[in-house]
């Protein structure tokens, strides 16, 4: 992580979708999926972004990629604001952007080969390359590990870790300065979904690349992120070096989090001390008021139900957003990181 | 003879480009009150295995050979009749994915009551409340109301529970619980496997669970088989498969994955190269086109299958490196790897 300018600045970037009824559409309610996040990311790092399912991961994905338009707050990029450019001006910035899927099937055109489905980023940005378009996608398919006489094959004679680097390639083609990478693991096997990890964390290297990276897996983004963020219902709860996120968690929310994974040690399943949430996560058709979280935390006082808790940064960087956060951690995760500070 | 039995059981799909061989000669056993962890890469015949104990490839394409005992009845030779009169009673399973398995145009409440009214002769009403209870069981909050919600009215962690609500309607001796909890967020899941435990403890049934996530298996298994190329490859206590694993599969899956409850490693070691085709499933040792010891065994990796060998310890592993070897590797190269870098 560098001390610079971030690469990309979001401040209280929201995204409420309409919900509309009726003949003339009207709309009667708004799906709170973003409300009102903040956050850096810095050149060079990775910053890890977990939460439960419909949390508002992959919209905050697409809102700072500009795939979506924000309702509100701002998005700047190298110091640039793009929260309202044009499709046209953001032309140029999509080279800078790209964004990796989950799924490495669906997002591939099967009646296209692997040489069309790489280069195709070079011909719709019209770039020119030294020595032909071939070549380029043969030096790309060789980084991600993939045979440069892969080129005339389809997508459907790969394995699935085989297409998820293809769809890696395909993004790296126009040497990106940023890559959201919504869950690019969890539709593999455990076998393959490591190969793919240590890829990005080469690529990551050798071509300076920051990430976001987006995954619901707790301990897939430990490895990979250098500063994780904590979602709960369109609202960032925590952030913090992982350091500090993994061993001494702040909100109760990523204490609950972390206590649920399961861990694999069988002799551990005895001593394990988990939190118990209770429900499921409320609608974000209606969150509930001030502390979202209030309705599932058992720490939760009068104060939680009136006033939202502001996200605030400590001296030691940490940010948290609770009235009553937990400073004696009670971290499923290692005690050794904790002592290496 | 144990409570379930299965010796050598084959599940053979012929289709137009070859045999594809699902089950290759899978045998093993299960008491009531245990639990089976069945863990293997995609692909590897999980699902199909016990799709084939319940009985559900009887009439299709599928050529099965071998014998599944379940409390002294044999079900390979026996009528679709008769299997199909143990389902719901003698066993029951929970399938892969919820939305699948529940009739979207029946609401979850009669689901559950058809369910039990199969094996049970009671009125409705009576029915109606077994499903209010059953579903205050799986924690569904406001069963009496929620009884009368249809599926898709449901978030997945609550379908889930609804799923297993149907699955448990008649008090299953054998509960075949397919990747049950793969789908949700990790605080849901944790919901799930205890309740699976509870209700195990309780009527003291068998319990198969299959997964990808060995941290599933750490917390409910008794036993462990792993699955590789539609066989087993190791076999054995849970605690003997997480701390004295002899096979370079095991070691390649327990390498492969991040883990919360330790030190953050450098680098994953992941399994090189993809799963096989169940077509051309590889000679000889099915596994060695990936293995790292494949040249250790003086040609015969690709030519001879191992057999399912018994250790000192007690637990079956199909490899052929002689047995003071794969102790040393695991000693000295693996396990140190594993546990400190
Ligand atoms: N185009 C849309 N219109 C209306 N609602 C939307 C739209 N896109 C997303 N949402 C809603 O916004 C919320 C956040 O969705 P999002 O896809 O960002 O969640 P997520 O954190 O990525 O979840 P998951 O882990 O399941 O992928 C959800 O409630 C979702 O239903
Ligand atoms: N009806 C069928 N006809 C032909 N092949 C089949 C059929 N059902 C399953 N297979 C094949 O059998 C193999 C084993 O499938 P199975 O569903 O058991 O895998 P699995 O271990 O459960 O994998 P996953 O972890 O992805 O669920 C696969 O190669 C699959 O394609
Ligand atoms: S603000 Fe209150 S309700 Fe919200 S997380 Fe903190 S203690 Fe719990
Ligand atoms: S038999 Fe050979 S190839 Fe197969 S797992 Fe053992 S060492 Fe590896
Ligand atoms: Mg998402
Ligand atoms: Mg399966």
């Amino acid at each position: 992580m560098s001390e610079n300018e971030p690469l990309l600045s979001v401040r209280n970037v929201e995204k409420h979708f309409p919900v509309t009824a009726g003949l003339f559409k009207k709309q009667v309610a708004a799906v709170k999926a973003v409300d009102g996040i903040s956050f850096d990311v810095f050149k060079g790092e990775t910053l890890g972004l977990v939460g439960e399912s419909g949390c508002g991961k992959s919209t905050t994905g697409r809102l700072v990629t500009r795939l979506l338009e924000p309702t509100g707050g701002s998005v700047e990029f190298e110091g640039r604001d793009i929260t309202h450019l044009s499709q046209g001006k953001l032309r140029p910035l999509r080279r800078d952007m790209q964004m990796i899927f989950q799924d490495p099937y669906s997002s591939l055109n099967p009646r296209h080969t692997v040489g069309a489905i790489v280069g195709a980023p070079f011909r719709i940005q019209g770039v020119r390359t030294e020595n032909g378009v071939k070549k380029a996608v043969q030096d790309i398919l060789a980084l991600v590990g993939l045979n440069p006489e892969h080129y005339n094959r389809y997508p459907h004679e790969f394995s699935g870790g085989q297409r998820q680097r293809i769809g890696i390639a395909r993004t790296l083609a126009l040497k990106p300065k940023l890559i959201i990478a919504d869950e690019p693991v969890s539709a593999l096997d455990v076998s393959i979904q490591a190969q793919v990890v240590n890829l990005l964390e080469d690529l990551q290297k050798e071509l300076d690349l920051t990430y976001v990276v987006i995954a619901h897996d707790l301990s897939v983004v430990r490895h990979i992120s250098d500063r994780v963020a904590v979602m709960y219902l369109g609202k960032i709860v925590e952030i913090a070096d992982r350091k500090r996120l993994y061993s001494s968690p702040m909100h109760p929310y990523t204490n609950a989090l972390l206590s649920a994974v399961p861990v694999p040690d069988p002799k551990a399943r005895k001593e394990r001390e988990r939190i118990r949430l209770k429900g499921d996560v409320p609608s974000p058709l209606n969150p509930p008021p001030a502390c979202r979280f209030h309705t599932r935390c058992w720490k939760a006082q009068e104060i939680c139900k009136t006033v939202e808790p502001p996200l605030e940064t400590l001296a030691s960087g940490h940010s948290v957003a609770c009235h009553f956060p937990e400073n004696a951690p009670v971290a499923a995760a290692t005690a050794g990181e904790a002592g290496k500070d | 003879m144990s409570f379930l039995d299965v010796k050598d059981l084959k599940i053979h799909f012929p289709t137009d480009d070859g045999v594809v061989k699902s089950v290759d000669g899978l045998t093993f056993g299960l008491e009531r009150g245990q639990t089976l962890g069945i863990v293997g890469e995609s692909g590897s015949g999980k699902s199909v295995t016990s799709l084939g104990i319940l009985g559900l490839h009887k009439g299709g394409r599928a050529k099965i050979s071998g014998e599944i005992w379940l409390d002294g009845e044999e079900l390979v030779s026996a009528p679709a009749e008769q299997v199909r009169g143990l389902r719901g009673k003698k066993m029951a399973m929970i399938f892969q994915d919820p939305l699948s398995s529940m009739h979207p145009y029946y609401t979850v409440g009669h689901q559950i009551i058809e369910a039990y009214r199969i094996h049970n002769a009671v009125s409705k009403q009576v029915a109606r409340k077994h499903a209010v209870d059953l579903l205050g069981r799986v924690g569904i909050p406001e069963p009496g109301k929620r009884v009368d919600s249809y599926p898709h009215e449901f978030s997945g962690g609550m379908r889930q529970r609804a799923m297993i609500a149907m699955a448990l309607s008649c008090d299953p001796e054998l509960l075949i619980a397919d990747e049950p909890t793969t789908a949700l967020d990790v605080t849901v899941q944790a919901q799930i496997l205890d309740l699976m435990r509870d209700l195990q403890r309780e009527f003291n049934s068998a319990l198969i669970i299959i997964t990808h996530d060995l941290g599933v298996v750490a917390e409910l298994a008794d036993d462990i088989l792993v699955m590789y190329g539609g066989k087993c490859v190791e076999y054995g206590k849970t605690d003997e498969i997480f701390y004295n694993p002899e096979h370079p599969y095991t070691w390649g899956l327990l390498g492969s994955m991040p883990r919360l409850d330790r030190e953050p490693t450098e680098r994953l070691l992941p399994i090189k190269g993809s799963p096989p085709s169940l077509i051309n499933v590889p000679p000889g040792c099915a596994f060695h086109p990936r293995c790292p010891y494949a040249d250790r065994t003086e040609g015969r990796a690709s030519t001879e299958v191992p057999d399912l060998a018994p250790t000192e310890r007690g637990h079956l592993v199909r490899c052929h490196m002689p047995r003071t070897e794969r102790r040393s590797l695991w000693e000295n190269e693996i396990k140190p790897v594993l546990e400190t870098q």
